[in-house]
């Protein structure tokens, strides 16, 4: 029972971003954003100036803050910190990679649907003795 | 030693005995419950993982739709317009937001997020007013695309968390399932035969002692009985020289040379 996940029952999360600008700016425009008292971003607007560092920095904190229910990221940018992105495995908050608009959708890359993928071609050869 | 497998260290008596199939009993009952659970949780895992297949599908075409809407709005309203307006206003509090619950699968819970407009934020107002100069239509096209993609993105977390959720639970009833059947219950039932072949052994033992104090016992009255048998013998013979007329000592001598038979013959003068 130790290691059982708490789910916490948050009644008002934010979804928090680390995408390229175009993205970014469709789902401010949503209204997804949110900049508190200290003046911290929910999301992070990836560029080519962008360094490896302060995407990591952004993951770290997207996926410790507690007000915090989903993290999306783009897929080109989470191939940057893939490490980071597998090694997670937490289930609040949920890491979800989508595609962005100048880098089309590689399915194999997605950490989770890379472990579907493997889980339906394991459970077909293995269905008869679960 | 019961010299198959391994058992738990009891003392063998009918109580532990008792005990010990109660446990196996509860092992049992237990491992069902298990397997139960975990046959139910694979199906809702499996139906999950169709779900999550096919919503990332989907997932793509609306990103696309969405960036299309983005596009086209910034060529409507300017791209300057768009993205200093958005970046420069929207930085209060949200006005999108996702709240979370639990369900509840064969005991193990799931989380499910759904997206809610916080009616408080105050940023729908300035967003509303977004591309007032031109392009609003556009602009809020733009704007209703996003939020439908962000409804797909939601389904699609709450799916993705469910999954990850599933999975270990599932590997954690698996595990348990198989403590049972190949640790637990085997553990047990070593431990009942053994229980019962000591029982059988004590009760050997005792009918053994039992036999043996009985061939005893009957020896020893077959040696009293022998011993009445002489004594009774000697009475009579008493009784006869007495009858008669013998003295007690020719009687005696009698009675020795009767008993003893021929060996004293040379003694005996007359």
């Amino acid at each position: 029972m130790a290691n059982r996940v708490q789910i916490p029952t948050n009644n008002s999360a934010l979804i928090a971003m680390i995408a390229d600008e175009d993205t970014v700016t469709g789902f401010l425009l949503a209204g997804v954003g949110n900049v508190d008292l200290r003046r911290n971003t929910n999301y992070l607007i990836v560029d080519s100036k962008t360094t490896v560092k302060a995407i990591e920095d952004a993951f770290k904190e997207f996926t410790t803050r507690e007000d915090i229910a989903i993290v999306l990221i783009s897929q080109y940018v989470a191939n940057m910190i893939r490490f980071l992105v597998d090694s997670y495995n937490k289930a609040v908050p949920a890491i979800l990679e989508i595609p962005s608009k100048d880098h089309p959708y590689d399915p194999a890359h997605d950490s989770v649907l890379s472990r579907v993928r493997y889980l339906f071609s394991s459970e077909s050869v293995s269905s008869g003795r679960r | 030693m019961s010299g198959q497998g391994q058992r738990l260290n009891v003392v063998p008596t009918v109580t532990m005995l008792g005990v010990m199939k109660a446990r196996l009993i509860g092992a049992t009952r237990g491992h069902a419950l298990l397997k139960k659970k975990s046959d139910a949780l694979t199906v809702q895992f499996r139906a999950i993982l169709k779900k999550i297949v096919t919503a990332k599908e989907s997932m793509g075409d609306v990103m696309r739709s969405s960036a299309f809407a983005l596009t086209e709005a910034k060529y409507a309203a300017g791209d300057h317009v768009v993205r200093h307006v958005v970046l420069a206003q929207s930085t209060r509090s949200a006005s999108l937001r996702v709240r979370s619950r639990q369900d509840n699968v064969a005991g193990v819970k799931l989380p499910r997020f759904e997206q809610f407009v916080d009616a408080s934020a105050n940023t729908d107002k300035s967003a509303d007013l977004t591309g007032l100069g031109r392009g609003g239509v556009q602009v809020q096209a733009c704007r209703a695309a996003y939020v439908k993609a962000i409804e797909v993105l939601v389904e699609l977390a709450s799916l993705q968390t469910s999954f990850l959720t599933l999975d270990e639970a599932i590997k954690t009833t698996n595990r348990r399932v198989n403590a049972l059947e190949n640790v637990v219950k085997p553990r047990i039932e070593n431990t009942i035969n053994y229980i019962k072949g000591e029982l059988d052994e004590l009760e050997r033992e005792d009918f053994f002692r039992l036999k043996k104090i009985q061939g005893y016992k009957k020896r020893e009255i077959e040696r009293q009985m022998q011993a009445a048998a002489n004594f009774a013998e000697e009475q009579k013979v008493e009784l006869i020289s007495l009858q008669k007329g013998v003295s007690m000592h020719t009687a005696q001598k009698l009675s020795d040379l009767l008993s003893v038979g021929g060996e004293k013959d040379e003694d005996i003068i007359f």
